[in-house]
């Protein structure tokens, strides 16, 4: 009854309003225009991670990442961020398994103030020792925050049960042992080792016309050459469990215990994705967490929060449940999920069930793209899991076409109720 | 930005917001009730959030498990916020599937059912929130600022409201809250997105002016006295970690004296972001950072200054570094606030923090979900007026008003300060 304009197909980004260029040095540059804005967002990554941490410095890339802000060979910190605060601008840049990613926001005239700091922070940091040691302050601090997070180590435990051979059972930021491990000679040898443009994106989005942007990310990372920089490490397979494992880490003095449980997931390339995702919005998403939502918190009052997720990244993320709980309820919430986990992967969905997800889906794609960092995000995702210019208007169909069926078999794949990782972090 | 927009009164009191952007195919509607934990006792702290977490319960029309597909069907995204002053439900839709929402609020605002066994099922849910929030030390630092910083007013207790409560409160007096606050003379709609302004006015006409106005009841809020001197608290806990907390009595929204406080905090700790959604800007050259940071005494340090309908608090939130004791921070901090409180800031420094503040409203502009939310939350605490004309007011600031905001709120005698320490050496096993 209420009149609207009839563009969401056009409002979706395709072939004819992304402009993709491949620059001589490697660096494939995604840039969308979007002058209902008055602002400009840049979003990307370096093919650089923890996978190339040494075992006993692990948190590297990221402390490495960390302190590329903080001294460049033109400016010292406090000038980076005079030049981006005076502006009402931001960038950050943080090392994760896979990859570096970066990003930033400004008003569209300062577009080339993020472009010629994201220059000089890659191409030309200078890790100054004093920055160094209060950046590793800063770190520990974090990493004794996090040691008494439940949620945290509920998560770092489930990691280390279901990847006990494979290098997801490490954390990004490492452990404090290896933090205090690693020198400043390690930072700045990691950085001229492994940093280059061979595999970088970059996402341009906003008041700006795309070809500009282009021209622009040309003219200050067009000339980056690294002849020697190494490709990505492989991953070797995940070993899957061959029964369940329950870790608890004791935290003394917390009123609610964390639970996560669950196994491997599909990478988002695996052919297993679009019906695992799916699967996984009945089985722990869909409106208020889906079955298991319903079942912990409708049902059974037991949790604030109770869903699943599955990861679905580069390699094999976790597919996994959560859910918060007072410490005198795990075992009930365990319990429940578990059954939830095994009806799933005995039974298939109702038809229904998938049939709601999949509205869901493709309903809420428009929605995610509202603002320039979303529509950023969403190209990354393009060149990230190579899924081609036009994907998110075909999205509609490829949602549509998974099945119950495969809905089953896909689940079957993966998560086994005799099988799980469960990990609980509490009192 | 859009600057166009429609306000209206129906002729229940309901007062409705809309406006037009058809920038993308979508749209947001968002309700707003004036009732928070400002309008709540001791023995039922805690009220306007459960009577929030019950609304998702279903009415007749549209059970619990109807209503939550329907919407997550069609592709929206809902939620819903109880704060100090205020409690609001939005939905943002594909733009043709807006009715459904409005239809879903129009009868939520009367006919939910609160059955005793979903309220006996959600007291264990929302005790689990607690206790959720009881894990981390700042809500626990912040729950005893609170409760220090008002002696007398209703903003004294946590918006979750007290556990003995929580464990207490009767279907009863859940659902006499709701249908005592929950009338459209009490109530605001704003809606924003792609639509054309009248067809939606008969709409919301349609659904909204049957239901009746419900008799005001008169909100008996205590002002809180002035303060008479420091007060101090320390709060021990698990971990290894030492946070410290200042807490100021600031102005409300309306006061004049709140936008030089905002230039102030956006001095000493860095620009607060008001939107609601996307994130803010770094504060690494603010006063306070390079002071405590760079200074090698804290890990961290943030402020925030609320809009609320009577005066609340000003906070500066501070991990300190492990190697440093929070007397030193301490010390720090007010030599900075000294300075402010001694010469007026240069007028450069204010000029960057009205630009900085332009930005964050651009960001927050592109936003449909975000336009919205402004039109409603502006009019909780002063009136959308206060919105449209922020920019203009924030950049007459002068440089001596911020100096007197600093002597006026930044006086030991107007706050809380408060340590949590850490015991136990944080055990973990």
């Amino acid at each position: 009854m209420i009149r609207h304009s009839p563009q969401l197909h056009q409002s979706l980004p395709g072939a004819d309003d992304i402009t993709r260029v491949q620059l001589n040095n490697g660096i494939v540059v995604l840039a969308r225009s979007n002058f209902n804005s008055l602002s400009v967002t840049i979003s990307g990554f370096l093919q650089v991670g923890g996978l190339s941490d040494p075992e006993d410095k692990l948190g590297l890339a990221d402390f490495t990442a960390s302190c590329l802000m903080r001294g460049t060979r033109r400016r010292n910190f406090q000038q980076i961020y005079d030049a981006l605060e005076s502006a009402g601008a931001s960038l950050g840049i943080n090392g994760g398994t896979h990859t570096t990613g970066f990003g930033g926001k400004s008003l569209a005239e300062d577009l080339d103030l993020l472009l010629t700091l994201l220059s000089e922070i890659l191409l030309e940091p200078t890790f100054p020792s004093e920055y160094v040691e209060r950046l590793r302050t800063q770190l520990l601090t974090g990493l004794a925050i996090r040691a008494q997070d439940t949620g945290d180590m509920a998560s770092l435990t489930f990691d280390q049960l279901v990847y006990a051979n494979h290098p997801y059972r490490h954390p990004e930021d490492g452990y404090p042992e290896t933090i205090t491990a690693i020198s400043g000679d390690d930072l700045v040898d990691f950085h001229r080792r492994n940093y280059g443009p061979a595999g970088m994106v970059v996402v341009v989005v906003g008041a700006v016309d795309a070809p500009r942007a282009v021209e622009r990310v040309e003219a200050y990372l067009g000339s980056w050459i690294i002849p020697e920089q190494p490709s990505s490490p492989s991953l070797p397979p995940v070993t899957p469990l061959q029964e369940t494992v329950l870790r608890k880490t004791t935290i003394a003095g917390k009123s609610q215990s964390d639970i996560i449980m669950g196994a491997a997931g599909p990478a988002r390339n695996s052919p297993d994705y679009f019906a695992a995702a799916l699967g996984n919005s009945v089985l722990g998403q869909f409106g208020l967490g889906g079955r298991i939502g319903d079942a912990v918190r409708e049902k059974a009052g037991l949790a604030y929060y109770a869903h699943s997720s599955l990861a679905g990244g580069f390699g094999p993320g976790p597919w996994s449940a959560s859910a918060g709980v007072d410490p005198r309820n795990v075992d009930r919430a365990i319990d429940l999920i578990r059954q939830e986990i095994a009806r799933f992967t005995t039974e298939k969905v109702l038809v229904d069930e998938l049939s709601d997800s999949q509205a869901n889906f493709i309903g809420r794609l428009p929605l995610s793209l509202e603002s320039n960092e979303g529509v950023a995000g969403a190209l990354l995702n393009l060149e990230r899991f190579n899924l081609g210019l036009d994907f998110y208007r075909h999205y509609p169909d490829l949602v549509q076409a998974v099945t119950v069926d495969e809905v089953l078999q896909t689940a079957q794949r993966y998560l086994h109720v005799d099988r799980l990782g469960v990990a609980v972090a509490g009192p | 930005m859009e600057t166009s927009f429609t306000k209206t009164s129906l002729s229940n009191g309901m007062l409705v917001f809309l406006k037009e952007i058809h920038s993308a195919p979508i749209i947001s509607s968002w309700v707003w009730y004036r009732v928070g934990s400002r309008n709540e006792n001791p023995g039922i702290t805690g009220i306007s959030h459960w009577v929030e977490h019950m609304q998702f319960k279903g009415t007749p029309q549209y059970p619990a498990s109807v209503l939550d597909k329907a919407i997550s069907r069609d592709g929206g995204y809902w939620n819903a916020f109880t704060y100090l002053d205020w409690t609001t439900y939005f939905e943002t839709m594909p733009a043709e599937k807006i009715d459904l929402a409005l239809r879903l609020e129009a009868d939520r605002m009367v006919n939910s059912e609160f059955d005793p066994q979903e309220v006996e099922s959600e007291r264990t849910v929302i005790i689990s929130e607690r206790q959720g929030n009881e894990n981390e030390p700042l809500f626990r630092l912040g729950e005893e600022l609170q409760a220090t910083a008002f002696r007398v007013h209703s903003y004294h207790h946590e918006i979750i409201g007290d556990m003995v409560d929580l464990q207490s409160m009767q279907r009863d007096d859940l659902y006499r809250h709701y249908r005592s606050l929950y009338i459209p003379n009490n109530a605001v709609l704003a809606v924003a997105g792609d639509f054309e302004t009248q067809e939606m006015l008969y709409r919301i006409r349609g659904l909204f002016e049957p239901i009746p106005a419900g008799a005001n009841t008169e909100n008996h809020i205590r002002p809180e006295p002035a303060q008479a001197g420091e007060r101090r608290i320390t709060l021990e806990g698990p971990g290894e970690t030492t946070y410290l907390e200042f807490a100021h009595h600031a102005p409300s929204a309306s006061e004049a004296d709140f936008l030089p406080l905002t230039v102030l905090d956006s001095l000493l700790t860095g620009p607060s972001n008001l939107n609601m959604f996307g994130s803010g800007l770094s504060n690494k050259t603010s006063r306070l950072y390079r002071a405590l940071v760079e200074g090698e005494l804290a890990v961290s340090v943030h402020g925030g200054l609320q809009a609320t309908i009577d005066p609340y608090l000003y906070s500066i939130t501070i991990i300190v570094r492990p190697d440093r004791q929070p007397e030193e921070v301490l010390t720090a901090v007010e030599e900075e606030i000294r300075r402010l409180q001694d010469s007026p800031p240069p007028a450069d420094e204010l000029a960057r923090a009205v630009k900085q503040a332009r930005a964050l409203f651009a960001y927050g502009s592109e936003s449909i979900t975000n336009q919205s939310f402004w039109m409603g939350f502006s009019e909780m605490f002063a009136s959308y007026d206060w919105f449209t004309s922020y920019l203009d007011n924030l950049a007459k600031v002068t440089p001596e008003e911020v100096q007197r905001a600093a002597q006026t709120y930044l006086r030991p005698q107007n706050r809380v300060v408060g340590v949590y320490l850490p015991v136990g050496n944080g055990e973990v096993s």
